[in-house]
């Protein structure tokens, strides 16, 4: 094992805090982790990397008890333990942020905080709300947030809602006297650029008296914020990489095991579109709950990218036409014809595709299989009349697997066991699978891919426009929105304020629609 | 205090205006005493199905667990047929006996995984099966002063019944909101897998929910017995579904996670007022059925309105 650390070394190397040794997990069908190693040192951010599917999430459950490993070590500050359950890693000093869904909606911020271990905020089962806010409130203050711990936590912005998270996690370190370790699964993945600097800034301050272990596919991130990098790929270490002079695609080589393409908005490989007559698309007046008087033109064949920042609209706006938003003014047509908004059937059936930023909750049904969720708007795929026809279904469903390289042990297996990237290449064939998609509305669809996945997802959307189809994409960062984009549409506070071209080899930068933006 | 809280009451306040209009004998103080004592019942026992509903639980051992304690209580007082002469210790004990039934659903839920549906459907047959056997065929009737005294001593103008109604709500509402049982329960219909990952067990939580609720059913069950002077194993017939209406119909959310006992006690309240409106404004009573119904389905949906969303998911 290479990252045995030699006697002498031992000395003078700063303590280990925690240390996996060869993790086995199998699931059946995959090998999740094949003998993981991993070395988390005191006051150290580790960054671990991987590909969709790599095992990274595997690897942090099991830290926290939520995994049960096959085989492996764990040892923390040169203890072998065995961590049966979160509670057992916390009294370790292990936590994690989870990276969705795991506080509760509607409780208030204090009582999430200390939910599980309430300590003085109650008292033989009976709540003592002071106390209970006192609690809340030092958490918070020790990363510096003014959150009202009496607040309900569904009324929290996203960003909020991690901070709370965070704040809660670090009460593990009331159950050890030893600096924690905390782990961050995908934090960044849905927050906007500025509320990463937020974040960036807490790990920062978390690694004066903590560890962290920190996941992220925007590899820049990682490298920005951590100190090492470990990297995962199926399952097993490939290495490791300190940050102080890493280069993102020297990252991405040691993920992929290859040399990746540079380019991967494959932009210089298709052609322009041909010079357009009539938009596909066209926009006039659109009005809505939180957008006003929004113009907007697609032509067949072109990627038309809408930037702005939170609340500025540019989400409901997609949403709008899909019919998945109630409009109260505005016109829209599509090739000529008025495209009907009253909902997402009529969508649909006029040719218009959309994948939900949400996932987990609107892009897909999680027990179903693959193959269902596959097809799940072309049920003729799968179905004569009322009637399923499997193997119609499944030869379709196998070719798309194949074409998208999805990881899934079968096309029967429940997509909820996929990794995320996997579910969201699912997600998107689902209206390639339907093949007479004219519009599609692309909202966030490389959130939580890694880059092999989102280079992927960027040919096919190269593939699907220079077939004819018209694209609106809510790009994740402002670079994807620039380098996939022919068009970039800034919106703010509800207005469509600026239009700015962008043609291969003639592409704003950044900071000129941040310009726009703000 | 969003809409969908306050909804209910001023659907509340909209169907009482309404009968006052319609009805003289509706806006007599004597009537509004008769709404209140009739709401009695029902009032504990949607204050226990409340928790349960919470947790995004159902619960339809209602009509069993107060069929046993109906029976029960009736036999361990002064009755017609045995000599047993317990009083309050007799409450307590038929109270005790719905608790453990309660008891029980919740330990088949959260030992045997099987729904609340059944467990709950289940163990009202179980309820009713020993209502049955304590039965045996003869009715009996109590003689103990205190407990039929219950039904017809007034302090205020309202009965005892209505009195302990009261007090039920109150110690409803502060379980609900000062204890982690009651937070607990909230939480656990927010985002129950959230409560595990933070290292919650939530098992034991989920069996003394069903617990506490079958202490209010058994004490609605003792009430019953209260009022008709008899333990009947129909005591409580019905009860299931209209408690069930009451706390939706008051903002509780079956899915769990929403309301609570005081809107639930608005539901209750509406119902009961929507009952007693319609006989007096002389509504045939073949078309009572039917108009409550409407009116039960239009005043949620009233109350819904304002937070629907395009494509919200309702089950
Ligand atoms: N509960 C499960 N049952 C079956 N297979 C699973 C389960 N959880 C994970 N897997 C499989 O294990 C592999 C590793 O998944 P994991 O979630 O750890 O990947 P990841 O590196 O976190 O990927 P991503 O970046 O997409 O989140 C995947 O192939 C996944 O399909
Ligand atoms: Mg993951």
């Amino acid at each position: 094992m290479n990252m045995q650390i030699e006697p002498e070394q031992r000395a003078t190397a700063p303590v280990t805090a925690l240390e996996v040794r060869g993790l086995v997990k199998h699931y059946p069908g995959v090998k999740a982790l094949d003998g993981v190693d991993l070395v988390v040192r005191q006051h150290e951010v580790v960054g671990l990397a991987g590909e969709n599917g790599a095992g990274k999430s595997t690897l942090l459950k099991a830290l926290v008890g939520l995994v049960r490993p096959d085989d492996g070590e764990i040892w923390v500050r040169g203890e072998k333990v065995r961590l049966r359950s979160v509670v057992d890693a916390a009294d370790h000093g292990i936590g994690m942020v989870f990276q969705e869904q795991s506080l509760v909606p509607n409780l208030t911020v204090a009582e999430n905080i200390v939910l599980g271990s309430e300590g003085l905020g109650v008292r033989r089962g009976v709540y003592r709300w002071d106390a209970m806010r006192r609690l809340a409130q030092e958490q918070l203050d020790k990363i510096g947030s003014r959150i009202d711990p009496l607040a309900r936590t569904d009324t929290l912005t996203f960003a909020d809602r991690q901070m709370v998270e965070i704040a809660k996690v670090l009460r593990i370190e009331e159950r050890t006297s030893h600096p924690p370790v905390i782990i961050l699964d995908e934090p960044t993945s849905v927050l906007e650029s500025k509320e990463i600097d937020a974040l960036f800034t807490q790990v920062r301050r978390l690694r004066e008296f903590a560890s962290v272990v920190f996941v992220s596919h925007r590899l820049d991130e990682v490298l920005d914020v951590c100190d090492r990098v470990a990297v995962l790929r199926g399952g097993q270490s490939v290495g490791e990489l300190p940050t102080a002079d890493a280069a993102p695609d020297q990252l991405h080589r040691m993920m992929i095991g290859s040399t990746g393409s540079d380019d991967h908005y494959h932009g210089a490989a298709v052609e322009p579109p041909a010079e357009p007559r009539e938009p596909r698309l066209v926009v006039r007046g659109l009005c809505g709950r939180t957008f006003r008087d929004v113009d907007l033109d697609v032509h067949a064949g072109e990627i038309v990218g809408i930037v702005g920042v939170h609340g500025s609209g540019r989400e409901d706006v997609c949403r709008a036409l899909f019919g998945a938003e109630p409009t109260t003014a505005g016109e829209v047509t599509l090739d000529g014809e008025e495209l009907d908004l009253s909902g997402t059937r009529a969508a649909c059936a006029a040719g218009v595709g959309y994948v939900p930023a949400e996932r987990k909750t609107e892009g897909m049904v999680g027990p179903m299989s693959v193959a269902d969720n596959m097809t799940l708007t072309k049920q003729e795929a799968r179905c004569s009349g009322p009637l399923v026809r499997p193997r119609k279904q499944a030869k379709l469903v196998d070719t798309w697997i194949q074409r998208l390289s999805i990881r899934t042990p079968h096309r029967g297996t429940p997509i909820q066991r996929l990794s995320g990237g996997n579910q969201q290449k699912v997600v998107l064939a689902r209206w390639l699978v339907s093949g007479d998609v004219r519009l599609l509305l692309l909202d966030h669809p490389t959130r939580g891919l890694d880059i092999g996945a989102r280079s992927e997802v960027y040919r096919l959307m190269r593939e699907l426009a220079s077939s004819g189809v018209a694209t609106v994409l809510l790009a994740d960062s402002l670079e994807e929105a620039i380098g996939m984009s022919d068009r970039i549409v800034v919106m703010n506070d509800g207005r469509a304020t600026t239009e700015v071209d962008a043609p291969v080899g003639d592409k704003p930068t950044p900071l000129d629609l941040v310009k726009e933006m703000v | 205090m969003s809409f969908r809280d306050t909804g209910p009451l001023i659907a509340l306040v909209v169907i009482v205006g309404i009968f006052a209009a319609l009805s003289p004998g509706f806006r007599t103080l004597s009537n509004a005493q008769n709404i209140m004592d009739a709401a009695a019942v029902l009032a504990v026992v949607t204050c226990g199905v409340t928790f349960v509903l919470m947790m995004g639980s159902i619960d339809l051992s209602t009509p069993g667990i107060m069929g046993a304690s109906a029976i029960t209580v009736a036999l361990l007082v002064a009755n017609n047929r045995n000599d047993n002469e317990l009083g309050l210790l007799g409450v307590a004990l038929a109270i005790l006996v719905a608790a453990g039934l309660g008891c029980l659903s919740g330990l088949a839920l959260v030992l045997l995984k099987v729904p609340s549906f059944m467990t709950t459907l289940g163990v009202s047959a179980v309820g009713l099966g020993v209502a049955t056997l304590l039965f045996a065929g003869v009715q009996p009737n109590i003689s103990d002063g205190t407990l039929s005294g219950w039904a017809v001593d007034r302090f205020l103008g309202l009965s005892t019944l209505t009195w302990i109604a009261v007090a039920c709500v109150l110690v409803g509402w502060m379980v609900q909101r000062y204890t982690r049982l009651g937070r607990y329960a909230f939480a656990i219909g927010g985002a129950e897998e959230v409560l595990a990952l933070s290292g919650v067990n939530v098992k034991p939580y989920k069996v003394a929910v069903f617990t506490m609720a079958g202490a209010f059913y058994g004490l609605g069950g003792v009430m019953v017995t209260s009022q008709l002077g008899a333990g009947l194993v129909q005591a409580g017939r019905g009860y299931d579904f209209s408690a069930i209406t009451a706390a939706v119909v008051g903002g509780t959310l079956l899915a769990g996670g929403r309301g609570g006992v005081l809107h639930s006690t608005v539901g209750v309240l509406l119902v009961t007022v929507l009952t007693n409106g319609l006989v007096l404004v002389g509504v045939s009573p073949y078309w009572q059925g039917g108009v409550q119904g409407l009116i039960v389905v239009a005043a949620v949906a009233a109350a819904v309105i304002p937070q629907r969303r395009r494509n919200q998911v309702t089950k």
